[in-house]
C-alpha cells in the first residue's frame, strides 16, 4: 500500500503542478476556472488516498465540501465574471461587445 | 478475501490517479477552452468515482460508506451544470476556436434568429 500510495501521490502531484501552470498563464478566466476544477480533483482524489491509506474517515466530509466548492466555483465566474477576466485588453472589450449582441439577437435584456 | 478488496483498491486509486494526471496534461496542452474542459471532465467524474470506490473498499463502514456516496452523488449532478455554464459562457466570450469545430449548432441557431429579427425589425418600404 505504501508503494501505491507514492505512485498515486506523485501522479497528483504532477497533475496539480500542470494544472497550476494553466491557471498562471491563462489566458483567460474560463481556462483558469477549468484549471482550478482539475485542481480541486487532484485535492479530492489526495485526500481520498490518504484516507484509504491511514485506513480513517475523519477527512471524508472534507470531500463533500470540496465537490460543492468547485461547482459554486465555475457557476460563479461563468456567469458573472467571464468577459471580464481576460488578459488582453483588446479581447476583453471584443467578448464584452460580443456578449452583448449575442445576448440580444436571442432577445434577452443586456447585461 | 480482505486482501482482495486492498488490491481492487489500489488498482481504483492508482487509475483515478492516472485519469488526474492525464487531465493535468490535458488542460496544460490543449487549445482552447472546450477541449480543455473535456480533458478536465476525466478526474471530474470517473476519477473521481474511482477513488471514492478505492477509499470504500479500503474503508468498509457504513457510515463512511454513506458519506462517500453523497460526495459522489454531489459530484454527478453538479459537474454537467458546471460544464454547461462554463460552456455557454465560453461560445459567447468567443474563447472558442470556431476554426476547430467540425459542427456548430449553436452558430447556425443563432445566425437563424438573427436573420428573422433582421426582417422584422427593418423599417418598412416606403409607399
Amino acid at each position: 500500500m505504501t508503494v501505491v500510495l507514492w505512485i498515486a501521490a506523485s501522479m497528483l502531484g504532477v497533475a496539480a503542478l500542470l494544472a497550476l501552470v494553466r491557471v498562471v498563464r491563462g489566458p483567460s478566466s474560463l481556462d483558469r476556472v477549468v484549471a482550478m476544477d482539475v485542481l480541486l480533483s487532484c485535492l479530492i482524489g489526495a485526500i481520498g488516498i490518504e484516507a484509504a491509506y491511514g485506513r480513517d474517515g475523519t477527512t471524508l466530509p472534507v470531500l463533500a465540501v470540496l465537490a460543492l466548492l468547485g461547482f459554486v466555483g465555475s457557476v460563479a465566474v461563468a456567469r458573472f465574471g467571464a468577459d471580464a477576466g481576460d488578459d488582453d485588453p483588446d479581447r476583453r472589450e471584443e467578448a464584452r461587445v460580443e456578449a452583448r449582441l449575442e445576448a440580444a439577437r436571442e432577445g434577452r435584456e443586456t447585461p | 478475501m480482505n486482501d482482495v478488496l486492498d488490491v481492487v483498491s489500489a488498482v481504483c486509486l492508482l487509475l483515478g490517479a492516472a485519469l488526474s494526471l492525464a487531465a493535468g496534461i490535458g488542460v496544460l496542452r490543449f487549445p482552447d477552452v472546450l477541449s480543455r474542459m473535456h480533458a478536465a471532465s476525466k478526474p471530474q467524474v470517473l476519477g473521481l468515482l474511482l477513488v471514492l470506490i478505492g477509499v470504500g473498499l479500503r474503508l468498509r463502514t457504513g457510515f463512511d460508506i454513506t458519506t462517500l456516496v453523497l460526495v459522489a452523488v454531489f459530484q454527478l449532478a453538479t459537474a454537467p451544470v458546471a460544464a454547461h455554464m462554463v460552456g455557454r459562457s465560453a461560445y459567447r466570450t468567443r474563447r472558442v476556436r470556431r476554426d476547430l469545430l467540425l459542427v456548430d449548432e449553436l452558430g447556425e441557431r443563432l445566425d437563424e434568429a438573427a436573420r428573422r429579427d433582421g426582417a422584422g425589425d427593418a423599417p418598412p418600404p416606403a409607399a
